[in-house]
């Protein structure tokens, strides 16, 4: 079967003009233009350029949502199985335009799409994360290199093989972790390393150390007799049987289960789920870990006004920081909702 | 210290009338006689034992440890002193080693976290214990039993048939296929050899944050512990063993203590490219005035010996990433040249940051892989142990165990997977 693609492209490759016709909008064409000739001889009869869409850059930046929205329906009404962007060398507003539609082709047409750019082009840091950009030269002279390794990671994805490394493809780091055997074991290269620091010579880490978010406390609670209080924990107590199935490590969801009328969190009717601690104590008083109990009896003394009506839980262990900082950002912005004043987060 | 490993060669391991091992380097098990020697009424209601072989169709699960066989006839103490032997300190002299061989226990614990070991498939390529000729126990507690109890049982009859195993085939007679020496001389010789070259040592952290996340040391619960000098040879002899089997991808099996790779290679660069002067043992434990008490102590260690470099080596993740960053950072501010290895929590998708911590001082880290990696495991034509916790051991989900057979699960739940001790050649990179 021949593969149907469609090309985006900018008002200078299409050959409409330079600047002056960088406020065109969105148009459709059958099959190729410009540097999708090349791509044509590149796909040979494995796949066709059925279409190409044109979006002047100009118009592109000052109308982003709308002329992306315009740009993929235009694409989609070629029933294409694959699209191809630029490539967009140096040119910034062309890179940030082939990024963002190739990461709206990806996200809401779910099919395969790869793009081109210097590493230096803003569009990359943008979008290099969500789809395949492959390193290009700074330059429409580059075109000779970029057309074929761009047909051929598409002619990858559409037969759905395996996509290699960055190094190997020729695209540029998504900066997504994958794992590899190497040749050596880890204690043997962690050495190696060790040997090369000392003497002073170059070494290269496995692992670059990331950039953490500091969250900043928030100011302290200054009415507690009238305070809405909560209780989140990362200890995994869940009700019995775990209804929601939270993982015992890194889980992919939180639970959120209401305590009204709860005076405890007894082991009658709650457990941990969590894998990464002794639960021989939490299960014997699940209080010890979510201490509704002590709450209860603070809140009928009137040391704060509410306990509120739901607590939030899940399993704090090996639960990557992408997947907490989701779930942090979802309770947050429930909890502020619903006027809780204040949050104890307990954890294991 | 100079501590001889005669190593004999195991290729197969099939029951037999007498514990030998046979000139085609089958080892031959009485099992009666094993079953017996490991029994213990008190605390197991059953004790039984299979065999598995690389190659074969058989997983084992949970897996809680991993033991060599090895036994002491030759210099002072015995094999995992403090545990099943007494306590004198051990490390020199001759061991007799079943190399290719492991013990594996198995059995409910404390109902879930605990490993996998496949011996063929796609499994097989991630632990070291495929590669093992194994002799697996497989534990049913007493009824009632409280958990620590039966964890404590386990853990010793492991270690039981492992010295029972590698005792008989050196009393059945036995000539070693090969012998490796191991020796560094008193630190007053030591500190003066290889003049030019840079010194250094190893800070060997153990997990100890409780109950199937501990370490032992001669028989010391290692959360006990003060960080304290060890010599590489002692855990050669099992001075280190494991008491945790949580995640079990990252956890230290006692077969990984006493083969540690680090010392390994650290040996082998000894008197070429470095001095290597000797093992900082530390620990990990939970609360922060610990973690800064060990962490401040071991690193002045390291000074005391006047090191120019260590290799640390974590155990475990998310909370002790703080205790292995803590040792970076203050070796560092020390003048002590770090290089850490670890492993990755980087999500399935490998999109998530890998650690709970991390320092600018950590520029030189090797990576055991990324274990949220998901993995499919194939059915296998035998089961030891009980595979009905799958969808509840730590790397396991709702909808783990298929009807089939086969398990889908992160690379967390296999058994050394991404050992931090950098015992196997996986790695990540970022693509």
């Amino acid at each position: 079967m021949t593969y149907r693609i469609v090309h985006y492209i900018n008002q200078f490759f299409a050959g409409i003009g330079g600047e002056e016709k960088a406020g065109t909008g969105p148009e459709s064409k059958d099959g190729a233009i410009g540097p999708g000739m090349a791509f044509k001889a590149a796909f040979g009869s494995e796949a066709e350029i059925v279409g190409t869409v044109i979006c002047g850059d100009g118009y592109f930046a000052e109308n982003m949502d709308g002329a992306s929205e315009k740009i993929l329906k235009m694409i989609s009404d070629f029933s294409p199985d694959a699209v191809i962007a630029g490539p967009a060398f140096n040119a910034g507003r062309y890179g940030t335009a082939c990024g963002a539609v190739s990461e709206a082709v990806s996200k809401k047409l779910g099919i395969p799409v790869v793009t081109g750019m210097y590493p230096e082009n803003p569009g990359v840091d943008m979008y290099r994360k969500g789809i395949y950009i492959v390193e290009t030269s700074d330059s429409a002279r580059g075109i000779k290199d970029a057309v074929p390794a761009m047909a051929k990671l598409i002619m990858k994805l559409l037969r759905a093989e395996p996509v290699g490394s960055p190094a190997d493809e020729g695209y540029i780091e998504r900066g997504v972790r994958v794992n590899c055997f190497q040749d050596k074991i880890g204690a043997e290269r962690a050495v190696d390393m060790l040997v090369k620091k000392l003497k002073g010579e170059e070494f290269r880490t496995e692992y670059p150390m990331p950039v953490f978010d500091r969250v900043a406390p928030a100011e302290p609670i200054k009415d507690m007799k009238n305070a809405v209080i909560a209780l989140v924990t990362s200890g995994g107590i869940v009700p019995k049987g775990n209804p929601d199935h939270i993982e015992a490590s890194s889980a992919t969801k939180y639970g959120t289960y209401s305590i009204a009328g709860v005076q405890s969190a007894d082991e009658v009717a709650y457990a941990t789920a969590h894998g990464g601690y002794d639960p021989t104590y939490a299960n014997t008083d699940p209080n010890r870990v979510l201490p509704i109990d002590v709450l209860r009896e603070m809140e009928k003394n009137g040391e704060f006004k509410k306990l509120y009506d739901y607590f939030f839980t899940t399993v704090g262990n090996g639960t990557p920081v992408a997947n907490a900082k989701k779930f942090g950002t979802e309770i947050g912005a429930r909890l502020k909702k619903d006027g809780v004043d204040a949050v104890i987060l307990t954890s294991t | 210290m100079k501590l001889e490993l005669m190593k004999v060669i195991v290729k197969s391991v099939s029951w037999g009338d007498r514990t030998e091992i046979l000139k085609d380097g089958t080892l031959k098990v009485n099992k009666k006689e094993l079953l017996e020697h490991v029994s213990d009424e008190e605390n197991l209601k059953s004790i039984d034992a299979e065999i598995a072989l690389p190659g074969e169709s058989v997983r084992i699960t949970p897996v809680k440890d991993a033991i060599q066989p090895r036994y002491k006839v030759e210099g002072g103490g015995q094999v995992f002193p403090g545990m099943v032997s007494d306590v004198e300190s051990v490390g020199e002299g001759k061991t007799i080693v079943l190399e290719g061989a492991a013990v594996i226990t198995c059995g409910r614990i404390v109902g879930f976290q605990e490993g996998i070991v496949d011996m063929s498939g796609k499994g097989a390529e991630y632990t070291p214990f495929s590669k093992t000729c194994n002799v697996v126990l497989v534990f049913e507690p007493k009824e009632g039993i409280e958990v620590y109890a039966y964890e404590k049982a386990c853990r010793l009859a492991g270690l039981k048939a492992a010295m029972y195993l590698a005792k008989c085939v050196h009393e059945a007679g036995v000539t070693p296929d090969k012998t490796e020496t191991f020796e560094i001389p008193p630190f007053a010789r030591s500190m003066k050899e290889f003049p030019g070259l840079p010194k250094v040592a190893y800070l060997y952290m153990l997990q100890t944050q409780g109950l199937l996340h501990d370490t032992y040391v001669y028989g010391v619960d290692a959360k006990r512990i003060l960080p304290t000098i060890i010599h590489p040879n002692e855990t050669m002899d099992g001075a280190i063993v494991s008491g945790n089997c949580v995640s079990a991808c990252d956890k230290n099996s006692t077969y990984v203590h006493q083969n540690n790779p680090v010392i390994r290679s650290l040996y082998e660069r000894h008197g070429k490219d470095i001095n290597f002067v000797g093992v900082i043992i530390t620990n990990e434990n939970v609360t922060l005035a610990d973690k800064r008490r060990s962490s401040s102590f071991a690193v002045k260690i390291a000074k005391m010996f006047g090191v120019d470099g260590v290799v640390i080596s974590e155990e475990g993740f998310g909370n002790p990433d703080a205790d292995l960053i803590m040792n970076c950072r203050r070796a560092e501010k020390a003048g002590v040249k770090t290089v850490l290895i670890t492993d990755e929590y980087a999500g399935r998708d490998g999109a998530s940051q890998s650690l709970a911590d991390a320092a600018q001082e950590a520029d030189a880290v090797v990576t055991a892989g990324n274990a949220n990696m998901i993995i499919d495991l194939s059915p296998m034509e035998k089961v030891i142990g009980f595979t009905e916790y799958v969808n509840v051991i730590a790397g396991g989900f709702d909808g783990s165990l298929k009807p089939d057979g086969s398990i889908e699960v992160e690379l967390q739940a296999i058994t050394g997977a991404t050992c931090e001790l950098g015992f196997n050649k996986l790695g990540a990179e970022t693509w």
